[in-house]
């Protein structure tokens, strides 16, 4: 007698809960009355010269393969942008890897570094397949809380308490999804130290590095990205990933990258060549585009962002649903506790009544519950709509 | 340019209080600030921009490029400043290149432009030549597609 097919998942697979956006979703699809506030990417089409230029790599017949590390003219573009984006210089010849999107980044870099039992810090609530990818390389996954009550902050202290001798790498996302948190320098620095101390490997993702709003609040112009890569004793240790999904709105297109020093790169290539080969090359041609021209259009959506922002928080006060401000990326991550429901309750609940969907802070991690993620990166009159029927919603509950 | 005036030429439609929650700012202020510009002519005035052919307008539009001899004093402005009074006219620039002034102008039929054309413009001092192009199909205007972009589709919830 044959075994159940059940039986034969592998157990590093059959052991990772299903996700619980994948629940979420469910609930949501197929109805058409929703305004959803729960998507994890822009509302924008990509810009329209990056589209064009992806149409013009397909007349062109530009359907190959291309290099391993993807085509050097984007590795050098890549290398150019992180040099004044994030104040670190690779070399594009062997310090950059082109990547199916940053998720595969990270799951090369998990698997390129990890020996069954190795331990890593990452901080919850997060994006969600940061734990999984840990174990699915047969790493062991060691959550970090970071607390409403900090802004979602990562301490430097929680981090310290977490080494042990089996810590080998330290995962960081700033700004983060879902909560928009993004680390305050002076503590950046304090966990730089302790990952120079521990001997620990970096591996930071800052896809939504350029979609930051904290300054502008304050009536100051936006101070340039730091990237801990950036820092003293880190450039040799850290595995910096980004991509053109957030920025650029280029989500569809699958494209992200890794610097690192020669050695991880290597390493990471090895899998990318055995199991992707190379990331699509019309996407890759379009993100040359997107690096080379792309500024002015990143900013008009930040821009865009930013005012969604300004409205969400001000409805989000008027209605009494705390929630403090976000510094980056295109969610908040308002706290529902005062409500007397979970999060996945409150999400549930809001979907049912009103047509709303938000996400469940719980499907973000433990860390998450008490709160909800609402995705701004959505059109300003939906929006204005979604914050009504929220308010409307709010205003039926005991606080 | 300011974010106010990004947002207005983007949509004039926004009244202080939505400008107000889109910049974080208060809506007094921001009434304050578009009554000054508007007394300064920083904004010169608001408008539709309409298809056309969608309501029903059969005007006929034109470009005219116009050559002109320029003064000792003031240039060309003199002149141009004339043309763009008359009512048909609804934008007038003053152009680099092969011609002086690009003027655009509308009118019912193409009679009506050929009129303006050869009876108030050629015959004016100091104008020496005009080349008139008949606007034929509206692609895109002030900034928006004639023609509806569908919507990406997006996944109502993703991570």
């Amino acid at each position: 007698m044959s075994k159940r097919l059940e039986d034969r998942i592998a157990r590093q697979v059959a052991q990772i809960p299903r996700s619980g956006i994948r629940d979420f979703f469910e609930l949501v699809q197929g109805r058409d009355d929703v305004i959803s506030l729960g998507v994890g990417e822009p509302d924008f089409a990509a810009p329209w010269h990056i589209r064009e230029a992806a149409i013009y790599a397909l007349e062109r017949g530009q359907t190959s393969y291309t290099s391993n590390l993807g085509l050097l003219s984007l590795r050098r573009s890549i290398s150019r942008y992180i040099e004044s984006h994030c104040g670190v210089a690779y070399d594009p010849a062997r310090e950059v890897l082109v990547t199916v999107g940053v998720s595969e980044a990270l799951d090369l870099a998990c698997r390129a570094l990890l020996d069954p039992g190795d331990e890593v810090i990452y901080h919850t609530p997060c994006y969600v397949s940061y734990s999984p990818s840990i174990v699915m390389a047969y790493g062991v996954a060691v959550s970090v809380e970071t607390r409403v009550e900090d802004e979602f902050v990562l301490k430097a202290e929680d981090v310290a308490a977490a080494i042990t001798p089996r810590t080998k790498m330290l995962m960081l996302n700033f700004p983060t999804n879902p909560t928009g948190a993004v680390e305050p320098v002076e503590e950046l620095e304090k966990i730089a130290a302790l990952a120079v101390e521990h001997d620990l490997i970096v591996i930071t993702d800052e896809i939504y590095s350029e979609l930051t709003y904290a300054d502008e609040d304050q009536g100051q112009t936006p101070r340039a990205h730091v990237s801990i890569a950036s820092m003293p004793g880190m450039r040799e240790r850290t595995i910096l990933l980004h991509g053109f999904s957030k920025a650029h709105a280029m989500t569809g297109f699958r494209l992200g990258y890794a610097c690192a020093p020669q050695v991880l790169t290597e390493a990471m290539m090895k899998i990318h060549q055995y199991s992707m080969l190379c990331a699509p090359i019309m996407s890759q041609l379009a993100a040359v585009e997107a690096l080379e021209n792309g500024a002015p259009e990143v900013e008009r959506m930040r821009r865009a962002y930013a005012q969604r922002r300004n409205l969400l928080l001000k409805r989000f006060g008027e209605m009494g649903m705390p929630c403090f401000p976000p510094g980056g990326a295109f969610y908040a991550f308002p706290d529902v506790r005062k409500f007397g429901l979970s999060s996945q309750d409150f999400a549930l609940r809001l979907l049912e009544e009103e047509s709303v969907a938000v996400v469940p802070g719980s499907a973000f991690g433990e860390a998450g519950e008490g709160c909800v993620r609402a995705c701004y990166a959505t059109g300003m009159d939906q929006l204005k709509i979604a914050l009504e029927r929220i308010g409307n919603f709010v205003s039926r509950l005991p606080s | 340019m300011e974010p106010l005036l990004e947002l207005l030429q983007q949509n004039a439609k926004l009244t202080a209080s939505e400008l107000a929650d889109r910049l974080g700012q208060d809506e007094t202020s921001i009434a304050q600030r578009i009554a000054e510009m508007e007394r300064e002519k920083v904004i010169l005035g608001y408008h539709g921009v309409i298809d056309r052919d969608k309501a029903g307008n059969h005007n006929v539009a034109a470009l005219i490029e116009v050559k002109l001899t320029p003064e000792r004093e003031g240039g060309f402005d003199r002149l141009a400043e004339r043309i763009a009074r008359f009512d048909q006219v609804s934008s007038c620039y003053l152009m680099s290149g092969g011609y002086d002034l690009a003027v655009f102008v509308e009118g019912e039929d193409l009679r009506e432009v050929a009129r303006f054309v050869t009876e108030k413009l050629s015959t004016l001092d100091g104008v020496l030549s005009t080349a008139t192009h008949f606007q034929l199909k509206v692609y895109k205007q002030s900034g928006f597609l004639a023609g509806a972009e569908t919507e990406p589709e997006r996944l109502a919830v993703t991570p």
